[in-house]
């Protein structure tokens, strides 16, 4: 079942391609004028300005391909991801690898315009392709007991430059609570403005999450485990102080290194203005009946 | 060496100087003009404290290029000082102006975050350099003028530690900064004069 969820960003929200580069022309073209001032005004009225095909796909954080925003973009090419199966296991009813493609068959892959929003506190708004996590993990058939999602990156040093060196305890590992995991805004996406999904966003399938910070969105996943315990995730492993297992988006929580309060969307320019970062990322409405009851500057 | 020597002397300052402060606006340019990716404010702080902390590993290997290879290059120090300062003051104002942007998000960052402190400590540090880089200053404060440019010491271990501690995960360029800073420092204590007082105090 999918279409449990309507997008409050239409396809109206989605600025034309062409516009958009033409925007784009006229603002670097005033700017080089002299005309930054005005330039920012034009981009200051943009409340919820979606991102381009371009900005989506050159500019990722995929630390297998390397530390550098414009790595993944160079390097993730190299990616072998067909074929592609995902090992389903722990508490599920039907264990197994499963085919990229038979997966594909069972699912309905549908649209959704989602924001995203970086804990390096940058954000876009993307317009994915993709089906329910709950329709995946019903296929797998959830057993009684468990109550947390794991999930696991590939790691293919010959393909995979980044995984040469330590900047994470590979692979890659990310975690949602069982609820979370089933809730109808969680989707695993395939696509990206109809197109398949880059090998730098994570190609052939990831997890999206938008009420959390990117990093819990882990891409190119080869296994799904049920477990009952809380699964290790790699920025917890790596920095516990720093990220937790929860990492929902959150203002008033800030990261040791920097604020959370603000974020600057990509795609505004050199004079692109701040704006306010919104609870659980402007999904409240949706999410917050999860965390009822918990203190979020405890399990943040 | 004699011979590049020669060369090098007859290089005027100024080209230095020029070719030293062009990447600025050059790069501001790229920024505007969509050259330096979907991030520019990002990009730009970025480059412009990377080329802070390579000009300043510049500085600090003019005086071993000396001592160990015969290279001269103590005429162009001060030029490369000026641009090290240069670079970290217009890092230090796109950070304030196009990243941080709210004057009282700015100090709570100074404050906050150590890798703030860290960076604005070694900017401060740079501070007395840069106002008495000039023959005038030289002559008014005499052998004073050396012990504070040893400030620069300071400034670069602070340097390079603000680049380390911002990376995310474990990272190797941030690192290698922070060593050949370390290591060019490392060259000027005296460890030969160290080992022979060691020697002495053992056969003592």
């Amino acid at each position: 079942m999918a279409h449990r969820w309507t997008n409050t960003l239409t396809h109206a929200d989605v600025t034309p391609r062409a516009a958009f580069l033409n925007r784009r022309q006229m603002m670097a073209g005033l700017a080089g004028v002299g005309l930054a001032g005005l330039a920012r005004g034009a981009s200051a009225q943009e409340a919820l300005e979606p991102n381009t095909w371009e900005e989506i796909t050159s500019y990722n954080n995929f630390y297998e391909f390397g530390t550098g925003k414009d790595d993944p973009v160079k390097y993730a090419g190299a990616l072998t991801t067909e074929p592609w199966s995902v090992k389903i296991d722990g508490l599920v009813d039907n264990p197994g690898e499963y085919d990229f493609k038979d997966i594909m068959s069972e699912m309905t892959v549908e649209e959704r315009i989602y924001r995203f929003r970086c804990v390096e506190a940058w954000s876009m708004v993307i317009p994915w392709n993709g089906f329910e996590l709950a329709d995946l993990l019903n296929m797998a058939g959830v057993q009684e007991g468990a109550k947390y999602v794991a999930f696991e990156t590939a790691v293919r040093p010959d393909e995979m430059p980044g995984v040469r060196y330590p900047i994470l305890d590979w692979p890659y590992r990310e975690g949602l609570r069982l609820d979370e995991a089933m809730h109808p805004l969680t989707i695993m996406a395939t696509g990206i403005y109809g197109r398949p999904i880059p090998n730098q966003n994570g190609a052939p399938l990831r997890l999206v999450v938008p009420w959390k910070y990117g990093f819990k969105s882990i891409k190119s996943i080869v296994r799904i485990t049920l477990t009952d315990v809380e699964p290790p995730t790699s920025w917890n492993m790596s920095n516990p102080r720093e990220y937790g297992f929860y990492s929902n988006v959150n203002p008033d929580v800030n990261h040791p290194r920097w604020s959370q309060a603000s974020e600057r969307q990509i795609g505004g320019g050199l004079f692109a203005k701040r704006i306010p970062t919104l609870m659980f990322n402007g999904y409240d409405k949706e999410v917050a009946g999860l965390y009822e009851g918990m203190d979020l500057s405890e399990y943040y | 060496m004699q011979r590049v020597n020669q060369i090098l002397r007859r290089l005027p300052v100024w080209v230095v100087y020029v070719s030293g402060v062009l990447p600025a606006p050059w790069l501001f340019y790229q920024g505007l003009t969509g050259g330096l990716g979907v991030d520019p404010i990002e990009a730009l702080e970025h480059q412009y404290g990377e080329l802070a902390l390579q000009l300043l590993i510049a500085v600090l290997a003019i005086s071993p290029l000396r001592r160990f290879f015969g290279l001269n290059l103590l005429k162009f120090r001060r030029a490369l000082g000026v641009l090290t300062f240069t670079y970290v003051a217009l890092h230090l104002l796109v950070w304030l102006v196009l990243d941080v942007q709210v004057p009282s998000q700015i100090w709570a960052d100074i404050v906050k975050r150590p890798y703030v402190t860290v960076g604005m400590a070694a900017f401060v540090l740079m501070l007395p350099l840069a106002v008495t880089s000039n023959n005038f200053s030289v002559r008014k404060l005499g052998p004073r003028w050396r012990s504070l440019q040893r400030l620069v010491f300071p400034a670069a271990i602070l340097g390079g530690l603000h680049y380390v501690m911002l990376a995310k995960g474990f990272q190797v360029e941030p690192l290698v900064y922070l060593f050949v800073i370390i290591g060019l420092l490392m060259l000027r204590v005296p460890f030969p004069s160290l080992l022979t007082r060691l020697r002495q105090a053992d056969s003592a």
